[in-house]
């Protein structure tokens, strides 16, 4: 065990860090709002507005604030919180976890504008913009958060505000997707609370006001850390894998998903495809790989393994659908492969990759469940095969659905595209070239370059999913049943003011894919560097000498291209 | 710098398009037709002119090539870096690796930065006096190099490893081979068009027909200056979409946007190859950059593993497999007729189906080096194009619908392309590329003048001597047939005959023969469905039941030019040989050659170009000659009316097995969709409902049951019993004791005297 | 000084008191039974006080026990009263209610 060195002490002021104003203004929003009477509701709407507005603004003076150079957590704090298990009030963010940060920001006041004139039934938007808000701190919360217990409770805080959406405002099924969503995730964050507890037992001390305490801090794990056992560190990592993966989420543990997505209100299925799919992937990013780099290599077979069956797997399902909402919720499945599959790869353009991917995802798939609300408010029924025509009926939200489409199959020009295209390249030559380890007696790299094959399939099968459902609704004339219904009206004002930002930034992403690359690109070099690190280590202690002995012949390096 | 002029600023064009599209997009619905396609023309004709300055410029430049500085400067802009060599450069960044982690991972130095310490390092300290030995060298050599004009721009950055950052950048590139692009894609965009102002004349969506001309002009330009091969794949993916939407474009009727799916979907099949192949040749080349001449460079410098890139020349030519409709992906394109028939001239003739082989020529030192063609006698690109060309072919003869003559006979063509480039005959696949994109424009638009006249059908047989009522139709069809059959002097005949002689010729000696037997049938072959097309349509008599008339001027002249260039485009390259023969000045001869093929050593293989061979040629004619006779004369002479099909069964087999596309879209549709994908998907689904979410069900009702168990034995049974117990105990007691409290004042009374005479007998005798 | 006659009458009144509350229905009779409970023991308290002060003259030790038994007695004979001025009162809310002042028919506090 090594002595502790590290001596913590506080730093930053909880009022001055701007990321607190994010956190906490839309929850002190949900409380103001409170106090409104239920009848008012423009004034509740307009004050849930303001608030995410508010957010939103402050995110971006971070955004404009924030230093592309420095690479380490910015505008931090790190203050007592609950000193008696040392956790701490540490938040910051860094090139990882702020286009998220903004996505998150961005989409909440979206959601709030598009519902502005159709509150699903029971009505109540008092409740709703409520716990939408409270949705909102918990999401922020967990992407700003720098410690494990802080990062655990705004995990959770997200749970209950979605399982009451799905479960009061959802459809048929809605007690059932809402239990099962609920439950499932909470599995999961089970998991995920033993390992952090592991991580926070197993690993070194530091000094805390002169005492030796664990801690919960993530940027001091991935050294505190590296003392702990192989088998731990793999155990450790396993209950990340799944405690992430279910949020993910992941093949086998996807069949939340769907009932969520399908049975939940338009905003809620948005809200789940846009931000919080991405707690899961972001947990790997954050928290798993860089705390635990010696097991994310070994787990990093299995988790490229899981994505790409995700991928096909995702793919297939969508083809067998007959529910347009439940199809896209399957195609989640298959994109957050995508994403799962560039952090397998383990290497900074896998990470970049998957932060890009993990914000088109949001944009694209979020936009796919807008237009699928839409469609149901319109036609009362998401059944692709009594759809149709919806080019003819309202013409500009087919378009707006072909672009989408176009966009979530991954066409270049498109966001989609960026989030898939690096992430298939980047599985080419997966982790740093000095790792020497087998897969059922398959090398990595060969290993990786299967998985790449069958992801690049995977596009083929997203292609025709999407562009299949696309001729099914979109093309064609109305059937006869919607042939002259006056409710198949054209696109409204909410529906423009919510969804052209959404198209014009999935549009300057696709063209300009820097403004994302350019903000994770030091923040995964830095997440990834400790990988090199620690193989070095390894490297060192196994002898490296019998280490590339065993690999392959030196002249390998130079047949795969370098 | 000199002799730059403005093919720096190229991209200019593909934005004009671009800009064309928004405005037309979203400001078309508020004019009129008129004032919608003059955008549109306005600005396609804006690019026309550009593109003949840029050509101007370059042929300018070649003559008048950059030595020295200039060469330098023009070698590094287009190179994306110093011109240093690639193994090098590779060794450097090897070396410089371990130090760089460490300064570069930790502190986290600002990306541009470590590239360029990178970049130093690669050329400067490792490698520095071999690497301005090179320089030096090169720009000795550079001397009559043609090196082509770049501009580029960082697109996004990112690491490839802990210690790099690369930034990737988005350019132009403009030489011979673009430049021609440029023209040709202007040009035909330009007359289709002018074209489809009458053809689509009150069209339900006029605009948005003319936006998404726009807009694949603009991709299609985008994709062909694209300096690197991600840049190619998204302009390669825009103008699938174009097409997508432009097949698709009468979307009310099923069969259009199944032709619509089918073509895109088949196009991202073959997508698939083309992003392995842009990443494997990512990574062949050293992971540093996507710059084709990068690529190029490193493929012919020989120290890239070849079975490398044998995979990565074979996984891009799967890519241009589907673009390019050769076997077996090529059964979009027939379908994708499906759509307005200007836009079939235009982006399923002459312009977005050459993509690949735009492609291969871009990547030429990537397939020239993987597939070994100047070590070979057969190879899979040549082969594969001369069996399109030939399939292709045979399926032109069994069509009635005269668009889908052409659109088979355009699969032959490709194909033809694709062998030329298969078997080394660069210049030849090329120039085969230019002429064969005004002949079958031409012919397209003649057939959609055609249609407009016989009340929009294709069938064949409801045509039949239409030459008297339409005469310029007419003689341009018959002009262009003769291009595409190659009979001389026509422009097709120029293009076909250097292919033929590149395939006898082949690289460093070795003669493709078999892909000269191929070309040879299927020269026979094309004039022969020629022959029969042409006859079908304007000679004999009329079948059909409308009032066939000419089309108006605006159709007809974009006609006549196309046909012009059908005619007399041959002399672009006209025979070295042939030029001395006819005592015609020497720089008559070769021009496309001189201006077009590039020069610049380790980034273009060193090609022998064929000579012409006057034997190859006239039999070629011959051949050519005969075969359409024999397809006139098979009409002419109503020999179709022996029903040899049907008497023979050999024949009819072979007709079956035409007519009914060589099983390809059966296998693909009712074997791989119907009994492959579709089924599988439902498996998965039904995998996923009972097993994976059975389980998770199972657990949640096993749960349930034993939380119900231990509720009604447990809880209700043991725990609550207990307490429930407890009140039955209590209640049983006082419903004993409840007897005692009669109500009546005198029993309590006596038993109040009777407890208290007891107490005192208790007291008195006990207590005393 | 004998007191045995004035215990047997008292005893006598006592059983006669006894009686009447456990078998008369009559609501007044048993009053007056009660009344003749008291009285036998009013007439205990003067007869055990007289016997008492006979043989223990008053004394500062002591105090005076033949004061203590006829003091007793009026007490009791004041809670008397007050009691009879009680049950009456109940005696009548009894016949008000119930229309009868039989006291087997007020068995409505049975269990």
């Amino acid at each position: 065990m090594q002595l502790a060195q590290i001596v913590v002490q506080d730093t930053g002021s909880f009022f001055r860090t701007p990321l607190t104003y994010v956190v906490f203004i839309p929850i002190v929003g949900a409380l103001f709002m409170m106090l409104i009477p239920r009848a008012q509701e423009s004034f509740i709407k307009w004050a849930a507005l303001i608030t995410s507005l508010l957010a939103f603004g402050v995110s971006l003076f971070v955004a404009a604030k924030f230093d592309y150079n420095a690479a380490k957590p910015e505008f931090f704090a790190n203050l007592p919180w609950i000193p008696v298990i040392n956790s701490r009030y540490i938040v910051g963010i860094d090139g990882i976890s702020l286009p998220l940060l903004l996505l998150t920001t961005f989409i909440v006041p979206l959601c709030i504008i598009y519902s502005w004139k159709h509150f699903p039934e029971p009505h109540n938007p008092k409740a709703f913009l409520i716990l939408i808000l409270v949705l909102e701190t918990g999401m922020v919360g967990s992407f700003i958060a720098l410690d494990l217990i802080l990062f655990f409770v705004f995990f959770e805080i997200v749970l209950l505000p979605m399982y009451f959406m799905i479960g009061v405002w959802g459809g048929e099924q809605r007690q059932y997707a809402s239990i099962k969503f609920f439950l499932f995730t909470l599995f999961g964050s089970a998991l995920m609370i033993i390992s952090f507890l592991a991580l926070y037992f197993l690993s070194a001390k530091v000094m805390v006001d002169g005492q030796p305490m664990n801690s919960f801090d993530m940027m001091l794990l991935p050294e505190l850390a590296r003392g702990i056992s192989a088998t731990w560190a793999l155990v450790i990592f396993g209950g990340f894998f799944i405690g992430f993966g279910i949020k993910v989420p992941i093949f086998p543990f996807h069949t939340w998903l769907p009932d969520a997505h399908t049975q939940a209100p338009t905003v809620g299925s948005v809200i789940l495809a846009a931000v919080l799919l991405k707690l899961g992937t972001y947990g790997f990013v954050r928290i798993a790989v860089p705390i635990l780099p010696d097991a994310a290599r070994s787990w990093a077979p299995w988790i490229g393994l899981v994505a790409v069956i995700g991928i096909i797997y995702g793919a297939l399902c969508c083809l067998a659908q007959t529910d347009m909402k439940r199809l896209i919720a399957f195609s989640s499945v298959a994109h957050m492969g995508f994403v799962m599959l560039a952090i397998a790869s383990l290497t900074p353009f896998g990470f970049n990759a998957a932060v890009f991917g993990m914000v088109a995802h949001g944009l694209i798939t979020g936009m796919l469940f807008f237009l699928a609300g839409s469609t149901k408010e319109r036609y009362h029924t998401l059944e692709i095969n009594r759809l149709g025509g919806l080019l003819v009926s309202a013409p500009r939200m087919g378009w707006i659905l072909g672009l989408t489409a176009m966009a979530s199959l991954g066409l270049p020009g498109l966001a989609g595209f960026w989030g898939e295209f690096p992430a298939i390249l980047s599985s080419y030559k997966p982790t740093s070239p000095d790792y020497v380890t087998s897969f059922f007696g398959v090398e990595m790299q060969p290993l990786f370059q299967g998985y790449m094959v069958v992801a690049v399939l995977g596009t083929v099968f997203a292609a025709g999913y999407l562009l299949w459902l696309y001729q099914r609704v979109a093309f064609g004339t109305p059937k006869e049943e919607f042939a002259h219904d006056p409710h198949l009206h054209d696109v409204t004002k909410p529906e423009w003011i919510a969804w052209l930002p959404m198209l014009v930034l999935i549009v300057v992403l696709g063209v300009y894919p820097n403004l994302i690359f350019r903000t994770t690109n030091d923040s995964a070099k830095r997440a990834t560097a400790v990988l090199t690190r620690q193989s070095e280590q390894t490297g060192g202690t196994g002898g490296e000498g019998s280490g590339t002995g065993e690999a392959a012949p030196p002249p390998s390096g130079g047949g795969n291209g370098g | 710098m000199d002799s730059v002029g403005i093919m720096d600023k190229v991209f200019l064009l593909p934005l004009i398009m671009a800009s064309s599209f928004v405005i037309i997009l979203f400001v078309g619905k508020r004019f009129s037709e008129r004032v919608t396609s003059s955008i549109g023309i306005g600005a396609v004709g804006a690019c026309f002119v550009l593109s003949l300055v840029i050509g101007a410029q370059w042929i300018n430049r070649v003559d008048n090539p950059p030595t020295g500085a200039a060469a330098v400067a023009a070698e590094e802009a287009c190179l994306g870096g110093p011109g240093d060599d690639p193994q090098a450069r590779e060794g450097g960044g090897r070396g410089a690796e371990p130090g760089s982690a460490e300064r570069g991972a930790p502190t986290g130095a600002a990306p541009g930065e470590s590239a360029a310490v990178l970049g130093q390092e690669g050329g400067g300290s490792t490698e520095s006096p071999s690497a301005e030995g090179g320089q030096a060298e090169s720009a000795q050599a550079k001397r009559g190099e043609t090196i082509p004009v770049c501009a580029s721009i960082t697109w996004f950055e990112t690491a490839v490893s802990t210690s790099q950052t690369i930034k990737f950048e988005a350019g132009t590139v403009l030489d011979g081979l673009s430049a021609l692009m440029l023209f040709v894609v202007s040009i035909i965009s330009l007359l289709v068009h002018i074209y489809s102002k009458e053809y689509l004349h009150d069209d339900r969506r006029f605009t948005h027909y003319y936006a998404f001309l726009s807009l694949f002009t603009a991709s299609m330009l985008f994709f062909v200056l694209g300096s690197n091969s991600l840049q190619m794949l998204v302009g390669w993916e825009l103008v699938g979409v174009c097409s997508f939407v432009l097949i698709g474009h009468w979307w009310e009727e099923g069969n259009n946007t199944y032709a619509a799916l089918k073509a895109f979907l088949t196009n991202r099949v073959g997508d698939t190859g083309l992003i392995i192949g842009v990443i494997v040749t990512f990574f062949a080349a050293g992971a540093t950059s996507f710059n084709v001449f990068r690529l190029n460079e490193a493929a012919l410098s020989g120290k890239v593993s070849s079975t490398l890139l044998l995979i990565g020349a074979i996984a891009l030519f799967w890519g241009v497999t589907s673009k390019s409709g050769q076997f077996p992906l090529h059964t979009w394109l027939p379908d994708a007729m499906a759509g307005p028939t200007p836009v079939s001239a235009l982006i399923h003739a002459a312009t977005m189906v050459v993509a690949g082989v735009y492609l291969i020529a871009r990547l030429y030192g990537v397939f020239y080096a993987g597939l070994q063609i100047n070590n070979n006698t057969i190879n899979y690109v040549a082969f594969i194009g001369g069996f399109t060309a030939l399939i292709g072919a045979g399926l032109a003869f069994v069509q009635k619908d005269i668009k889908k003559v052409l659109a088979y006979s355009t699969v032959s063509q490709l194909g033809y392309m694709v062998m030329a480039l298969g078997v080394g005959a660069w210049t030849a696949a090329v120039f085969h590329l230019f002429t064969h994109a005004f002949f079958k424009a031409s012919m397209f638009l003649g057939a959609g003048s055609v249609s407009h006249a016989c009340h929009h059908t294709f069938d064949m047989d409801e045509m039949g001597g239409l030459k008297k009522k339409m005469p310029i139709t007419r003689w341009t069809f018959m002009f262009s047939g003769f291009a595409l059959a190659g009979i001389f002097p026509f422009a097709g005949f120029f293009s076909k005959d250097e292919i033929l002689a590149g395939a006898a010729n082949g690289q460093g000696g070795n003669a493709y023969t078999i892909m000269l037997v191929f070309g040879l049938v299927v020269a026979f072959m094309t004039a022969a469905y020629m022959g029969r097309t042409y006859y079908r349509t304007f000679e004999g008599e009329y079948r059909g039941h409308a009032h066939p008339h000419e089309s108006p001027k605006i159709m007809t002249i974009p006609l006549i030019i196309l046909t012009t260039f059908a005619t007399i485009g041959g002399v672009v390259n006209f025979p070295g040989k042939l030029t001395e023969w006819l005592r015609l000045p020497q720089t008559f001869g070769g021009r496309l050659e001189h201006y077009v093929q590039p020069e610049w050593a380790g980034r273009f293989p060193t090609l022998d170009v064929a000579e012409f061979n006057p034997w190859l040629a006239t039999g070629s004619v011959l051949l050519a000659l005969l075969g359409m006779f024999i397809g006139i004369g098979w009409y002419a002479n109503r020999l179709y009316e022996r029903k040899l099909t049907e008497r023979s069964k050999v024949l009819h087999a072979g007709y079956t097995f035409l007519a009914n596309k060589y099983y390809l879209d059966a296998l693909y549709e009712n074997v791989i969709r119907d009994r492959g994908v579709f089924p599988l998907a439902r498996a998965s689904y039904w995998f996923n409902q009972y097993v994976v979410d059975g389980i998770v069900n199972a657990v949640g009702v096993g749960s349930r049951s034993v939380g119900n168990f231990l509720y009604k034995y447990l809880d209700q049974g043991a725990i609550d019993g207990a307490v429930n117990g407890t009140g039955i105990v209590s209640d049983e007691s006082g419903q004993l004791l409840r007897r005692i409290q009669t109500g009546k004042v005198q029993q309590y009374a006596a038993l109040f005297f009777f407890g208290a005479t007891v107490l005192t007998i208790f007291f008195v005798v006990f207590i005393r | 000084m004998l007191i045995n006659a004035y215990l047997l009458l008292a005893a006598v009144l006592f059983c006669i008191g006894v009686y009447g509350v456990l078998a008369r229905r009559n609501g007044v009779l048993v009053l007056m039974s009660i009344e003749l409970i008291l009285n036998s023991v009013n007439i205990n308290l003067v007869a055990f006080g007289a016997w008492w002060g006979a043989q223990q003259p008053c004394g500062a030790a002591q105090g005076c026990a033949a004061t203590i038994g006829p003091v007793f007695a009026l007490f009791v004979i004041t809670v008397a009263a007050a009691e009879v001025g009680v049950g009456l009162a109940l005696v009548l809310m009894l016949y008000r209610n119930f229309k009868s002042i039989d006291i087997d028919q007020v068995d409505s506090m049975k269990g």
